[in-house]
């Protein structure tokens, strides 16, 4: 008998080729928009995460000049010296580096070829600090650093604009007026959390920088890296108070200086990320819901055909079951095939668009799961139930219906 | 014959009311009448006089609101609905005034439908489906659509359809009230082959006389209840060459 509805069911599904396929339609555009779209935003949340473990968490920023708000002035206040530097390395508790940064645009060149870029004076703690590792080369030896000589550490996007496959290793960049010896490459990081290119920069000596850059003993900022015991609230406290005694600050003055933490950083940007997917999501319940309503229109509209075949069948000797597990099975093939084509055509749709936006493409198999099961449902629902009204009917009613 | 035979069919003070209460209509109002095998009736009555309804009472497409309905001896009223149904499968056939075919469907799948809920093979299905098309003379339309067919076509498709299989009982609702004048002679005469030849009891409501005239018994309605009920002898020799002897 189940064989019996089957073919039935396969035979009803080839004669309405048409109303078979809106209703898969429906299932398919439902599932694979929802999928998509959580999936995406999967992608998007996990990318996020990998560039904030890339810049290297634990770490503190500390700038001259009040946090930006209204009203805030930040031009005077006072800059950082290397005194700074060494106070905050003998008397904060629990630091891992403290590297002075000293940033300056400028243009480099080398042979035929010149870039912008960004120049970072700074020591070697720096690599430390901002989770750099060497693709090639060296570090800053401390000679370097205490005579302040003409050598640099270049990112992959410097390497890549001003030499491209070749080594540079011991070739030399002109900077402003002066020429720098390349002594290592930075290993590519890629894009950072707020979409600039941290592969793009240039790193020497302070002392190099500050004489032959800036012209000054001042330092931009401070980049403090924790060690992964030391409590940031308590470390960044005794920075603030460290900092605030230097520079003779008043009991009820404000600080003229600000500490950013990257880990919150990382938490508003994840934050943002997943207001971001929920409301991919919502997006995509929507479509899931109006997908559903789709189904439920065709099927409906059906209703009256479906109702007098109902007839037909019953009036020639069908029983209510038979007939039941007719539709039931027209349901179920057509809502589980839409559903099946949304998850592949998802599947696919996910892997070209992360391509394309160079995300990961993690694969969910609980909202595949969700969205097929969500779909097929109301598949099933709207094709089975109409049937049923119409099969518990006297089959004179049925033939009647208009 | 017909007197010698056993009752098929016995309807004892049938009622049948549509609506409840102020808008209730007694379209039955007591209805008794015999049938027996190998009969050729047809019922005639003016509109609203209950014949479609006795002809659906007696095909258990509907159920009566009193009295009692014996088919071979059987309380049809006790039946439910499966068996009912089952009954249908089994013993009857039928046949209506709007064709009642599946949309989209061929000929041959339409035929071969009530074998298929009988849970026949398909060579069976396929043998019985193309034999009964033959019998109805539409030998080479097997692969047709109702769409593609006329009306005269259809009608012959849903006769094959209900005596394919091989009921006691073929019970036609007005079957040439869609067609024109020469298809109407057509399938009165394929009808009255099959109560000739395969010895199927039909019953056939119409409100037209030159079709009543096929049926070796008419029986009247008028208002809910039989007003006449005459036998008349020499009316099947109408145009009884014109068919083919089939099946």
């Amino acid at each position: 008998m189940l064989l019996n509805a089957l073919l039935l069911a396969l035979r009803e599904i080839r004669r309405n080729l048409l109303r078979s396929f809106l209703t898969v339609l429906g299932i398919v555009i439902g599932v694979a928009a929802v999928i998509t779209m959580v999936t995406l935003g999967n992608g998007a949340t996990r990318m996020v995460a990998d560039q904030i473990a890339g810049l290297g968490s634990n770490l503190l920023m500390v700038m001259p000049g009040q946090r930006l708000g209204p009203g805030r002035d930040s031009a005077g206040a006072p800059k950082f010296k290397i005194a700074d530097i060494e106070a905050i390395q003998q008397q904060v508790n629990g630091l891992k580096a403290v590297a002075p940064v000293v940033g300056s645009a400028v243009t480099l060149v080398a042979g035929t070829q010149n870039w912008s870029s960004t120049v970072s004076g700074t020591s070697n703690d720096y690599f430390v600090a901002g989770n750099w590792k060497l693709a090639a080369g060296r570090q800053f030896s401390d000679d370097e650093e205490r005579a302040g000589k003409a050598v640099c550490v270049i990112g992959n996007t410097v390497k890549k604009e001003l030499f491209g496959k070749q080594s540079p290793l011991g070739s030399s960049i002109r900077v402003k007026a002066f020429a720098c010896e390349v002594i290592g490459v930075l290993a590519a990081k890629g894009q950072g959390g707020m979409g600039m290119d941290q592969d793009d920069t240039v790193l020497m000596p302070l002392r190099t920088a500050q004489r032959r850059l800036t012209g000054s003993l001042d330092i931009g900022n401070v980049m403090v890296s924790l060690k992964d015991a030391t409590n940031s609230t308590v470390a960044i406290a005794q920075l603030r108070s460290l900092l605030r005694e230097r520079r003779k600050l008043a009991e009820n003055a404000d600080d003229n200086f600000n500490v950013m933490d990257t880990k919150q950083i990382a938490e508003t940007l994840s934050g943002t990320v997943r207001t971001m997917t929920g409301l991919l999501g919502a997006v995509a319940a929507v479509s899931l819901l109006v997908g559903g309503i789709g189904i439920m229109n065709i099927m409906l509209v059906s209703v009256t055909e479906r109702t007098r075949e109902i007839g037909i069948r019953l009036a020639i000797g069908a029983l209510e079951h038979e007939v039941l597990l007719q539709f039931l099975i027209e349901s179920v093939v057509l809502s589980a095939f839409g559903g099946l084509v949304g998850v592949v055509l998802a599947f696919f749709a996910c892997l070209g668009l992360t391509a394309l936006m160079s995300m990961p493409f993690l694969f969910n198999p609980g909202i595949n799961l969700t969205a097929f099961a969500f779909s097929a449902a109301i598949g099933v629902i709207f094709g089975y139930v109409p049937a049923r009204r119409a099969a518990q009917l006297d089959p004179i009613q049925a033939l009647r219906h208009e | 014959m017909s007197e010698a035979s056993p009752p098929l069919i016995e309807l004892r003070a049938i009622t049948k009311t549509y609506g409840e209460g102020q808008a209730a209509f007694q379209a039955l109002c007591g209805i008794d009448l015999v049938i027996r095998a190998g009969e050729f009736v047809a019922v005639m009555g003016p509109s609203g006089s209950g014949k479609s309804t006795v002809m659906n009472l007696l095909g258990c497409l509907d159920t009566p609101t009193s009295g009692h309905y014996l088919f071979r001896g059987i309380a049809v009223e006790t039946l439910d609905r499966n068996q009912r149904a089952l009954l249908r499968r089994h013993s009857l056939g039928f046949v209506f005034q709007g064709f009642n075919l599946l949309a989209r469907t061929t000929a041959q799948e339409n035929v071969e439908l009530p074998l298929l809920y009988r849970g026949e093979t398909a060579e069976a299905r396929h043998a019985a489906a193309r034999a009964a098309l033959k019998c109805v003379g539409l030998d080479g339309w097997e692969q047709h659509t109702p769409a593609e067919l006329s009306g005269g076509q259809q009608q012959r498709v849903a006769i094959a359809r209900a005596i394919v299989t091989q009921p006691l009982v073929l019970l036609a609702d007005e079957p040439t009230g869609n067609l024109d004048s020469k298809r109407s002679h057509e399938i009165m005469e394929l009808l009255l082959a099959l109560n000739r030849d395969q010895g199927i009891t039909v019953l056939m409501v119409t409100h037209e006389p030159d079709m009543a005239a096929y049926a070796r018994r008419i029986v009247h309605f008028v208002d809910g209840l039989v007003d006449s009920d005459t036998q008349h002898a020499g009316s099947s020799a109408v145009g009884a060459q014109a068919e083919a002897p089939c099946c």
